[in-house]
């Protein structure tokens, strides 16, 4: 449908990825005007991740298994009107009236231009996918030192890596696709090392057994580890880093079933990198700040709470993808596309969508029932906090020891994340706890009844640190 | 078998050009981004921390750490694993806040 400048969007689609990407292309086909926004110049969000066009990488596909599905989302998308915001910065959304919103978004490669933005719409899709999760150990600030999917990050976009020799451990499926890319890429990675057991999963038969594309998957990183001599190591996890100006080596160590390390079982792999997380946390914040309830996922995130047609509790914001819990790309498309054909009767004062949306519906859940059982193979024991040093830093802007947060949820008494935080500055830097914060909740709940209490639901007014002439220059 | 990712992935940029890194000379790909060109040589620090002074360089490489703060074209803060490499950028080691010169 045409608009004029002045008209608001029939939708805003905040997320690049497999969600957003389904969402605006399911939106534009079913005739709305919709304005996709993303943090990246690219599409493909961090999942399809993929080198600038001045690398002119002729196999992009090299670094993606499920390329071509990209592809085709990509051409949907190019072929209708969406416009697509690239390199725009959603700061925060705000509420102007029934279906009636206004994107606030900061323009440049990391958010510097000078000039913001600001997009009216009149339904939202929050599509704004997960990040990484941490937990601290004795060295992990050490150059060399990098998220695994942050090593996944720069190989697919920069074509570049943080090392030779790469250990890559942590927790979830994700250390599988990474250690499969950096091996490939031409790294050596002497091991793998996962802190659950992968038999976790043999405890949801009828989860797998309805998702077999998830046994081809495990039967293709296997195979190319193998192919690699990457030997995995389950029940260990890398309990310290060691270097003075880089990581040198890396110390694995037993875990018990609660993550906790079994002394006396330790041993050294030299390596000149680390590749390491644990898990993935939905990035909710946007969603939270306008008030969305949110749910708990069984690996202890906080997820968007979603009914069956992708709307969150507030009138008029719908999510896809891992903002409603975490369960890959596929899960992420189904929603996208169901959010879509949804906005889309909304706009329209149609009714609920039948026929494809009932068949989306039906795959959503069966791939959310196989997320959980994989979200619940993973989820970090309590045990975790045995490898902590009090001398290791927790927060890493701020340089907060774990020494310090024990300090203030015991003497001090604190028990949550954000009392921590008023006593230490633990999740007051530049991140804003985004890197520190599950590690920060665990420490701080491990003095009370309930033992470990995940961190509560993101609430981040400021989605980005926004310069203050821009927060000056917003009207009233 | 691949033995570098740009063989893996098959890049055929245009020519490389030249940014410097404390005085010295690196070189980066059309594309990549300051972090990217900087991990290329070899290169993984290029901040110091503001209360201990310990080197710090990229981490989550998606842009949400602020791990890889780096001064480029004298103006700090810049996240380098988002900021692309243009021909001629100076990318220096940024200490502390990086507003030391203001200061503060």
């Amino acid at each position: 449908m045409p608009r004029s400048a002045s008209e608001p969007y029939d939708l805003a689609v905040l997320g690049a990825g497999p969600a957003g990407l389904a969402g605006a292309v399911a939106a534009s086909e079913a005739g709305l005007s919709v304005a996709l926004l993303d943090s990246s110049g690219q599409t493909g969000g961090q999942y399809f991740r993929h080198p600038a066009p001045a690398l002119r990488a002729r196999r992009p596909h090299a670094l993606h298994h499920d390329w071509p599905a990209f592809a085709r989302l990509r051409r949907r998308l190019e072929a209708g009107t969406t416009d697509h915001f690239g390199a725009h910065h959603v700061w925060t959304v705000t509420r102007e009236g029934d279906d009636a919103w206004t994107v606030h978004a900061l323009t440049g490669a990391d958010g510097d231009g000078e000039r913001p933005v600001r997009i009216p719409a009149r339904a939202v899709l929050l599509a704004t996918g997960s990040s990484e999760r941490h937990l601290p150990f004795p060295g992990w600030t050490l150059p060399g030192v990098v998220a695994a999917g942050g090593a996944q990050a720069m190989l697919k976009s920069g074509l570049v890596l943080p090392g030779r020799r790469i250990v890559v451990a942590g927790s979830g499926p994700l250390l599988l696709a990474v250690a499969s890319s950096l091996a490939a890429a031409g790294a050596d990675v002497p091991a793998v090392v996962e802190a659950s057991g992968y038999l976790g999963y043999a405890r949801h038969p009828r989860a797998l057994a309805t998702n077999p594309h998830k046994l081809l998957e495990a039967a293709v990183h296997g195979s190319a580890l193998l192919r690699h001599r990457v030997r995995t190591l389950t029940r260990h996890a890398v309990t310290e880093a060691h270097g003075t100006d880089r990581v040198e080596a890396v110390t694995v160590t037993r875990l018990d079933r609660d993550w906790r390390p079994v002394p006396g079982t330790g041993r050294r792999i030299a390596c000149d990198a680390l590749a390491v997380g644990h898990g993935l946390i939905p990035q909710t914040e946007l969603a939270t700040t306008l008030g969305c309830a949110t749910r708990r996922t069984p690996d202890g995130t906080a997820a968007l709470a979603l009914d069956d047609l992708q709307r969150t509790s507030v009138p008029g914001l719908w999510a896809a993808g891992e903002t409603g819990g975490v369960g890959g790309w596929r899960l992420a498309r189904v929603e996208g596309e169901l959010a879509g054909l949804a906005v889309a009767a909304h706009l329209r004062g149609r009714p609920a969508p039948g026929g494809r949306a009932r068949e989306l519906r039906r795959r959503r859940d069966r791939l959310r029932a196989f997320a959980d059982a994989m979200a619940a193979a993973h989820a970090p024991g309590p045990g975790w906090t045995g490898w902590l040093t009090d001398d290791t830093d927790v927060c890493r802007c701020e340089e907060v020891t774990a020494g310090r947060v024990r300090e203030a949820a015991g003497d001090l008494g604190a028990r949550d994340a954000r009392t921590v935080k008023l006593l230490t500055r633990a999740g007051m830097g530049w991140c804003q706890g985004r890197m520190c914060a599950a590690a920060v909740a665990c420490l701080a709940a491990a003095g009370t009844a309930e033992g470990t209490v995940p961190p509560s639901a993101e609430r981040r007014p400021l989605a980005v640190p926004v310069p203050l002439g821009v927060l000056a220059s917003e009207p009233e | 078998m691949a033995r570098t990712p740009a063989e893996l992935a098959g890049a055929e940029p245009d020519p490389p050009f030249e940014i410097t890194f404390d005085g010295r000379t690196v070189t980066a790909l059309p594309g990549q981004t300051l972090a990217a060109a900087l991990w290329g040589a070899g290169i993984l620090a290029w901040r110091t921390t503001r209360a201990g002074g310990r080197p710090r360089g990229a981490f989550c490489g998606i842009g949400q750490c602020y791990d890889c703060l780096a001064t480029v074209n004298g103006t700090p803060n810049r996240r380098a694993c988002l900021v692309p490499a243009r021909p001629g950028d100076a990318v220096t080691t940024q200490e502390g806040h990086g507003h030391a010169p203001l200061g503060v």
